[in-house]
Parts: C-alpha cells; structure tokens; sequence
C-alpha cells in the first residue's frame, strides 16, 4: 500500500520537474523583451481607458509614449500636468508643458433666443435628426437638444439642462477627453484652453448664415459681422463663413468683444461683475 | 391569382383622394428657386449669372459628370440671384432664384398638345438627348436617366419594365398621367425600348387602377411589344427589385442592378419626359404633382414648373388647413416630414401630403419583444429588429454581415411594429455610417 502512494509522489515529482526544465527552456528561448518602463507608466496613469489621447487604450498610450523620444503630441488630458509629470519622472525626461483644456458648448439657441419651427417625435439621436432634416429650429448648424455628447461622456461632466435644452458642461469634472467632440454631429462642442477660475470668453455660436437668415432664426446667433475682429488686440478673433471664432491660444480674456458684439454672440463666463472690469480698464469707457 | 412579390409587404390604407381629379395646371408663380442638384450624383453647375434675362426651357446648369443632370429654367425671366437657400432638407443648398416675367419659351421647344408617334432617331440619339434635357427617375429616386439607359459593356437586358404600380397611400400623379397621357406614354415607353435595344416592354400596374389598366390595354395593340400586367395590391410593389420578382420572377443579386438579370426599370413619368424631350423638343421643367390630405377641400392633381414654392400649391389648393399636423414631401410611407413649406418643387417631387393629427404622430415606442412582424413583412427578407439592436450598440460590422445595405428603406418595418419602435430610423442611421465604412475601404 504504501509502495503505490510513494511510486505515485515519486513519479508525479519527476514528470513535475521534466515539464519545469522543458517549460524553462521554451519561455528562454521565446523570451520576448519588454520594456519595464511600459508596466511602470501604465500603473501612473488613470487608467480609464477614455480614448482621449487617441490611443484604444491606457496600455497603448504607455507603449507609444516609452518609444517615442519626445512627448510631442502625446499627452493625457484626463490625468493632466499631475500625471504627465509623473510619467516624465518614471521615463526620466523633462515634463512637457500641458494647459488643461475643457469642453465648451457653443450653443445658446435656448428656447427664448431660438424660436421652434417643427416638432420632431421620432427616434431621439442626434445624428438621426442631423441626417434627416435641420432641426426643430430654423437654425440648420445649432443644437439639436438630444444629448448624445451627455451619453458619451464616461465622467459624468455633462448634463442636459431641461430649461434651455442644450447640454451643460461641468468645468470641474470635465477632463477634455474629447468623446463629447466626437459624438455631436454638428461639430458643435470644441476642446478651448482652460483659464483661471474657469474664466471663459467664446462665441457661443456655429451658424455660418449671414447676417439676416442667422438673426431670423436664433437672437443670439453670430452675424460674422467683423466688430470683434477689429476691436482685438491680440489678433485672437478670426472670421470665416460669416462666423466669428476666438482663439483660445491667443486670447487674453480682456473682455473687449464681448461688449461690442451687437447680438451677445460672444459669452463670458465666471468673470466678477463688469464694474471692477471697467476701472482696471479705462479704455473700455471709451468705446 | 393576380401577380405580386412573394416576400413581405404591407397593406397600408390607401386613401386615393385625388385620383378623380384631372390634371390642373398651376399658374406661374412670381418667383422660382431651383437648386443645383435635384437628383442623385454630382451637383449641376450653374452657367448663367445674376441679372440675365432668360426663357423657359433654356439650361441654366450643367451636369458635372456622368451621374449628374442638365437643369434648365421652367421660367421666363430675370435671374435674381445664385444663392444659397433652404430645400426640402431645411439645409441649405445654391439655387438659381428666378424672376418670373411673362412666359416665353425658347422657339425650339413644341408646346402643342398634337401627338408625335413616329420615332426617327438612333438609339444612341435618344440616350443622348435624354442626357440633355435633364431626365431623371421621376418615381421619387431622381437617378439620371441616361446613366440607366446606357448599358455597361457586358451586360444584356432582354425586357424593359415600366413602373405604373404608384403603390404609396395617396398619390396619384402617375395614375392620372397614365388616363390622361396613354398615347403619349405608350410612345415615350417605345423610345425608351429603341434606346436600350429591347423587343419586350411590360407594364406594371397595381389593380386599385383599373381604369388606367382598360385604358393602357385598349391602346397597346397599336405598339409593338408593349403589355400591360394587373398587379396584386401591396407595398412596396413599386420597389424596382420588388416590381422585377412579380412580373418576370427574377430576383436582383444582394449589392446588384436590375441590369444584372437583363432588365430596366423606368417610371410612368420618366417615360413621359422622355416623349416631351425626344418627340417635343421640351426638356425637364414641369411635373405632375398630387397635393392631398383627408381634410383638404378638393385634392389635386397639379402640372407645376419645377421651382415654384411647395406653398404655392397648398395655397391654390385652399390653403392649409387648421387641423394639418404635418406636411409630407412624397409620399405618407417613404416622403419627408417637412419643416419650412417655403421650399421648392423638385425633379423628384411626387405629392404634398397634409397629414392630420391622428395620422401622424408617433405613438409611444415600447420595448421589443421579438413579435417579428417586421421580419415578416420586410420584403428583402432582412430582420429589422436585430439591424436596430445592433445600430443601436454601434456594431457597424455586424450590421454589414446583416445586409443593411440591402434595406430599401420602404418603412413596412416601422409601420407594421407593434411597440412603434423607430427601426428605419436606426437602420437609415446604420446605413449611412455602414456606407461610410465601405467608401473608406474602398479608398485603400
């Protein structure tokens, strides 16, 4: 009897050790080297696997980001600068400067500046109304109000607002992976630089009507009318298609366009009251 | 047993208010707006400018390329101004406004009623001047006649088929063009045969029209080759694929053209234009339009010059109605909802329905429970509930391996649907982002 259990612990052991030694050898000669590194900036990084870097995913972005020798046009916007600084410290290079961007909507055809012309029951998707006709509005470039950026977002940073019908973003939670971007149809919403205390200036607007046929169907539709062009100092503003568009890259958030825009196109946000703005600027009581 | 397809169809009610009435002929409105591309292919180019003086039938767009379309004036007058302007979408797109200024025709054109039967031209003539006088499928596709007329080397085709099915609910523009334009048609459908070198023409006839079927047997003797066949009543009978199984029982290849089975399908319509442009001398510039809805005063039947404003023909019909809900560009089944009714009256314009209430709202949509009714009544034997399940959770591969391409977009499915679920919208959503992927395939 106990001869068959110690056969059975002796041969099993052997054919154990065979299999090790053969196995041994194999994973040897089939080594394949990886970088260690790649392991190492994975785990630093946030792991949501969003696709805002453009990579699929976490790992993908940590393969690119140890071939490459620069980081040009590698960056995490959902980690930001924190994260990007620390993968910096594992590769051993310099941490490039990264300015936080944020996702801005730039719609304001709330119901009282955007007069419905149509009613629409069928299926709710955006890109299903984009492809069927213009909309609810008479505007054919604005916010169709059906919140497919809200569904893209994984960060819970976007919500529809039930009053004016158009989605809200919630600067704190948005990380400017770009999904939101993607997913409206009409190219509505737009990555711009995130500036002190989420300080804002943008014209709220994508209609790229003249003048006329823009004002008749939104109040506060840009009319490419040119005031904020000229008005600017820093050659921010440009204007094609009869659309005005501000640079976030070179805006100083001086607040010059805002008041001279003849439809209040041009929104700023969380800024403290126009008084204060007025005596650090005595320019502006000029115009 | 009358002929039909076998697969699918529904029986949506048919509500063929207007058939009684005759052809009316619209005056001319103040001002017309022709867009630049009122058909499938390559926009038109514009080759008059602001302020030139024009007549009726002159060409103001030239096709670009082989699948493109030659536009000409419907009007006399002043051309206003190349613009951008709302069509039928709501989106914008370049149109010729023209003012209209009496109603002068240029001297080539034949505007008498006198009947031409002999046909002297080649075939390649007759494709030729089709080309020319900017014929395109007028059942509601608007794809360029002559691209369908020039056969690719290759291929055969051993029978014209000429689609008279006119099988959506409340349109009658190619039944009264059938009662009232027999001679002209049969002729039309003559020309056609000698462009594409057939012996054999049929037409398909749904038999809620029975007086255009005496009519067109009364007068057939006199043609050589041409029938005419009673059709089982069912939509989607007037689908090109639809129309060859019922009358000669062949079945076009997944991805396929009629052609691929020795065939071409040309409408009623199509087959009239072709009689005006070879026979008359008159290119494209007017069609039969049916404005209709159950609460209108006098349904109509409408001759109107391509341009003129969708508005126009409520008005001289009544006006609308306090109790219109919706107003639809086409037919109830496959038309448009429209949000502006300022828009114009194009190539493919086949009615103005104004829908009530009842008739058009959506009701609420309900979960499916896998009833599959739509996959009965989808009559190219797809399944329409697995196509929007997986349009919905964005599987564009799987949609392709389903055969959404396939899908005619007849809408059997939404309106057979039980919950109300918006099938045809996702697969019509599926279908253009599929598309997209296989242009993009097809570039590498």
């Amino acid at each position: 009897m106990s001869s068959v259990v110690l056969i059975t612990i002796i041969s099993l052991s052997l054919l154990g050790i065979i299999a090790a030694l053969i196995l041994y050898f194999v994973a040897q000669k089939f080594k394949v080297y990886e970088d260690p590194r790649i392991d190492k900036v994975e785990e630093a990084l946030p792991g949501a696997n969003c696709g805002g870097c453009g990579f699929a995913g976490c790992r993908n972005f940590a393969e690119a980001i140890v071939k490459s020798e620069t980081f040009e046009g590698l960056n995490c916007p959902v980690g930001g600068a924190e994260t990007m600084a620390r993968v910096a410290k594992i590769l051993g290079r310099e941490a490039p400067e990264v300015e936080p961007r944020v996702a801005v909507v730039r719609c304001n055809g709330t119901p009282e500046n955007r007069k419905r012309t149509s009613y629409y029951d069928g299926a709710t998707n955006c890109t299903i109304v984009h492809n069927l006709y213009g909309g609810e509005t008479g505007c054919p470039y604005g916010c169709l109000g059906l919140g497919e950026c809200v569904e893209a977002c994984d960060f819970d940073a976007m919500y529809m607002d039930n009053k004016t019908g158009l989605p809200v973003v919630i600067d704190d939670k948005c990380v400017a992976c770009g999904a939101c971007v993607k997913a409206c149809p009409r190219n509505i919403i737009e990555l711009r630089k995130k500036a002190k205390k989420d300080r804002k200036i943008y014209v709220s607007c994508v209609n790229q009507d003249k003048g006329g046929p823009a004002r008749k169907a939104c109040k506060v539709a840009c009319i490419g009318c040119g005031k904020c062009e000229k008005v600017c100092d820093y050659d921010a503003i440009t204007i094609e298609n009869n659309l005005a568009f501000i640079d976030s890259d070179k805006c100083k958030l001086c607040r010059k366009c805002v008041s001279e825009c003849p439809t209040g196109a041009i929104l700023e946000l969380n800024f403290p009251p126009r008084k204060t703005a007025e005596k650090k600027e005595p320019e502006k009581a000029e115009a | 047993m009358l002929k039909t397809f076998p697969k699918g169809g529904v029986h949506p009610p048919e509500n063929k208010l207007s058939e009684g009435a005759p052809i009316d002929i619209l005056p001319l409105p103040e001002q017309v707006v022709i867009p630049i591309n009122q058909h499938l292919g390559a926009p038109a180019e514009p080759v008059v400018e602001k302020g030139e003086s024009i007549k009726a039938g002159q060409i103001i767009a030239r096709s670009k390329g082989f699948v493109s379309a030659n536009i000409h004036s419907s009007v006399s007058g002043k051309v206003l101004k190349i613009d951008k302007m709302p069509d039928s979408s709501g989106y914008k797109q370049t149109c010729i406004v023209i003012k209209v200024e009496g109603d002068e025709w240029l001297e080539t054109i034949d505007r008498s009623g006198e009947l031409k039967k002999d046909i002297s031209l080649a075939g390649e003539d007759i494709i030729k001047k089709c080309a020319e006088a900017g014929i395109v499928g007028m059942g509601g596709a608007t794809f360029p006649s002559h691209v369908k007329l020039s056969i690719p080397p290759g291929k055969k085709c051993d029978v014209l088929i000429i689609n008279g099915v006119e099988c959506e609910p409340y349109l009658t523009s190619d039944h009264r063009l059938m009662i009232e334009k027999p001679e002209e048609l049969l002729t039309g459908i003559s020309l056609l045969m000698k462009a594409l070198g057939v012996e054999k023409a049929m037409i398909g006839i749904e038999n809620n029209k029975k007086d255009a079927i005496n009519k067109l047997r009364e007068l057939v003797p006199g043609y050589k080759g041409i029938s005419v066949h009673a059709l089982r009543v069912k939509y989607p009978q007037g689908a090109e694929k639809q129309l060859i199984k019922a009358l000669i029982n062949r079945e076009v290849p997944s991805g396929g053209l009629p052609v691929d089975v020795g065939t071409i399908v040309h409408n009623v319509g199509t087959a009239f234009a072709v009689y005006e442009a070879i026979q008359k001398n008159k290119p494209l510039v007017e069609r039969v339009v049916t404005v209709s809805g159950k609460d209108m005063g006098k349904p109509l039947n409408l001759l109107t010059r391509i341009g003129t404003s969708i508005n126009n023909l409520i008005e001289y019909t009544g006006g609308l109605v306090d109790s219109t809900a919706k107003v639809i560009n086409g037919g109830p089944m496959m038309g448009k909802a429209l949000s502006l009714i300022d828009v114009p009256v194009t190539k493919g314009t086949s009615g103005i329905i104004l829908l009530r209430e009842e008739e058009s709202r959506r009701k609420k949509t309900g979960p499916c429970i896998r009833c599959s009714k739509c996959v009965s009544v989808c009559p190219m034997g797809l399944e329409p509930y697995l196509l929007m399940t997986v349009i919905e959770k964005e599987l564009f591969e799987r949609a392709e391996k389903e055969r959404i391409m396939d899908c005619m977009e007849c809408g059997s499915c939404s309106f057979i649907c039980p919950a109300n679920r918006p099938l045809l919208d996702y697969i019509r959503l599926g279908k253009a982002s599929v598309g997209k992927i296989i242009r993009e395939r097809k570039q590498k």
